[in-house]
């Protein structure tokens, strides 16, 4: 039974070197996380850490092991094109910051230039 | 603001133009890809959203299987290999139109790679047309993204707004991406060889019946990446992605305005800026948006809400069962059973009557009287009017009807664009509106024959006319009979009449 394959993150995870500070930098940037240089200090240490304790799955799998992405065996779980209810408007906007004529309101997406 | 561009011919003479064209395709299943809400177009905001499609904290995704079957089917369609083993991948990215702050789509394991499209495209030399073949990379399934209205700037735009409104109707319906592998060799031809390519693969999934293929309405858009080389070298120039251009008349314009402006670039010495571009209609331009940048990092990973999709080979081989005939070949066919000139079938496929007329002659009518009906009265009129044939709520059988009360003798031409009228109005079908009006032709010989001999009394001049071998002048005699009888008259055999006893 093929169920799992090699996926992107094993290769990388054997061959990984340890997390520079920048690296960190650039990740907070991606996740729109703000932080400050004595953050990045502290954080990179600690996720260079947590990439190295993952990393010691690397000396466990073989070749002839692959890699997992997802944990159970399972493969095509689908539905049938059947309309189910879906929410009402008020509903689906009960938890929204902010609305206006049946829309959720948000901020301004581009800044001024 | 407005960039330099030169000649698109001169432009052509020092650059090779490359395309890649990459089309968004919403499907026609009734749920959403992931969840079983409506896709109906139009429905009031936000109430075709639950808690999967918003992102809600514990929600869990499931495929809908019609939508892979969707995709399989435009993989065999589109002659491409179909994966036996197929995931989804989150593309992460901050930007409103995705509740979830991501979007699931597919990212190095694709559901379709390799395949290919001919679409036909005038010879170089312009006299003829030849097939072009047009290699697909890819073609993933992923979900749509939700709407925005921007509100506070002068214009609606995104630009300049205060804040931005969301309905997330839209935000998880199926839609599948196809992707070409780079266009090259196309040279002069590159904006008629995009149009056609995207002209052809809707009429594909228009066959295929899993889109509805409303351009207007979004249904299939295509984003355009442009680059250009000196012509005789092969390194690709810097590309840019002419995004969201929705009709097949812009994606011509919108290519041809890219190369005009990236030659204008180049031959200044200046280079070309990765970036996506906006189009233009009203202007027929294309504007700088955002450039490539680090932030474009979407992060991609596998989805760890779905399983992977495997389809067996057994369904793979069920569903090429199940495939159309070609759109290309169909309409050779077609216009072969029909015997239309290349002109006749030409105006029947760009009033989009293909499928009226296929009905229509099934329903028992001449293939010439179902495209006179269908393109030279109800696509032109519709044409003029601003609405489509279907506006019009008459249907092939209706055709068919008032083709067969022409043929019969019962109603002339202008009796029976009467009675269409009637059908259009409501009125019901062809007979019955005939009835209702009272068109019929005079069928009684006699009641013509004494219209005829009133008229030829009542003008001598004309008479004498014809008698002297000016046949045309029978025309106006003609004219005065039709008068007599309320233009229920067959003028044909009016003519016939006027002329036997004339000459």
């Amino acid at each position: 039974m093929a169920v799992l394959r090699p996926v992107w993150t094993a290769n990388r995870l054997r061959g990984m070197s340890a997390l520079s500070r920048d690296e960190v930098a650039h990740v907070a940037m991606l996740a729109r996380i703000q932080l400050s240089d004595d953050e990045l200090d502290r954080l990179a240490g600690q996720l260079d850490q947590i990439v190295g304790f993952v990393a010691t799955v690397g000396e466990i799998a073989a070749d002839d092991i692959p890699p997992m992405s997802h944990p159970l065996p399972l493969e095509n779980v689908t539905r049938t094109d059947e309309v189910r209810p879906s929410l009402t408007p008020q509903q689906a906007l009960a938890a929204a910051p902010r609305a206006e004529a049946d829309r959720f309101a948000v901020p301004r997406i581009l800044d001024e230039e | 603001m407005t960039d330099a561009v030169v000649d698109y011919d001169e432009a052509l003479q020092t650059y090779d133009p490359v395309m890649g064209l990459e089309v968004h395709v919403e499907l026609n299943t009734k749920t959403k890809m992931f969840c079983g809400c409506s896709t109906v177009f139009g429905a009031e905001p936000n109430s075709q959203v639950c808690p999967v499609c918003l992102g809600l904290p514990g929600a869990l995704p499931v495929v809908n299987a019609s939508a892979v079957e969707s995709a399989i089917r435009l993989g065999l369609a589109l002659h491409g290999s179909i994966a036996d083993w197929s995931r989804f991948a989150r593309k992460n990215y901050f930007y409103p139109d995705m509740p979830k702050n991501f979007q699931t789509s597919q990212y190095d394991e694709p559901i379709v790679y390799n395949g290919y499209l001919d679409v036909e495209v005038p010879t170089e030399s312009g006299d003829g047309t030849e097939v072009f073949r047009v290699e697909i990379e890819r073609a993933h399934m992923e979900e749509d993204t939700g709407k925005s209205l921007h509100v506070g700037g002068a214009t609606g735009r995104i630009q300049g707004a205060e804040y931005s409104l969301v309905d997330y109707n839209r935000a998880g319906i199926p839609l599948i991406e196809i992707v070409t592998k780079p266009i090259v060799g196309a040279g002069t031809r590159a904006p008629q060889i995009a149009r056609a390519y995207v002209a052809a693969l809707r009429d594909l999934l228009k066959a295929l019946d899993i889109s509805d293929v409303k351009m207007e309405q979004g249904s299939v858009r295509c984003d355009a990446n442009v680059s250009l080389r000196p012509v005789g070298t092969e390194k690709f120039g810097t590309r840019t992605e002419t995004k969201n251009v929705n009709s097949l008349r812009s994606i011509e314009r919108a290519v041809r305005y890219e190369i005009s402006r990236q030659a204008a670039v180049l031959d200044a010495g200046g280079t070309i800026t990765q970036e996506t571009r906006h189009w233009h209609e009203d202007t027929g331009i294309t504007t700088a948006g955002r450039p490539k940048s680090d932030a474009d990092d979407y992060r991609y990973f596998p989805e760890p809400d779905l399983v992977p999709v495997a389809p067996a080979a057994e369904l793979v081989e069920k569903l090429g069962g199940t495939l159309p005939e070609p759109p290309a070949q169909r309409r050779k066919r077609l216009q072969s059973d029909w015997g239309y000139s290349d002109l006749e079938m030409r105006d029947v496929i760009n009033a989009g009557a293909v499928d009226l007329i296929e009905q229509t002659v099934a329903e028992g009518a001449s293939p010439a009287g179902a495209r006179k009906w269908w393109t030279g009265e109800l696509a032109r009129r519709a044409n003029v009017e601003g609405r489509t044939v279907e506006d019009f709520g008459v249907t092939p059988a209706h055709v068919a009807e008032l083709d067969g009360l022409v043929k019969g003798g019962r109603l002339n031409d202008s009796m029976a664009r009467q009675v269409l009228e009637g059908v259009m109005a409501g009125e019901g079908a062809p007979t019955a509106v005939a009835d209702a009006r009272g068109l019929e032709l005079v069928q009684d010989d006699g009641a013509l024959e004494a219209a005829v001999d009133k008229v030829i009394a009542a003008n001598p001049d004309v008479a004498d006319k014809v008698r002297g071998g000016k046949l045309n002048a029978a025309g106006a005699l003609i004219g005065q009979v039709m008068k007599e009888l309320k233009g229920q008259a067959d003028a044909a055999k009016a003519r016939e009449l006027i002329l036997a006893k004339l000459t």
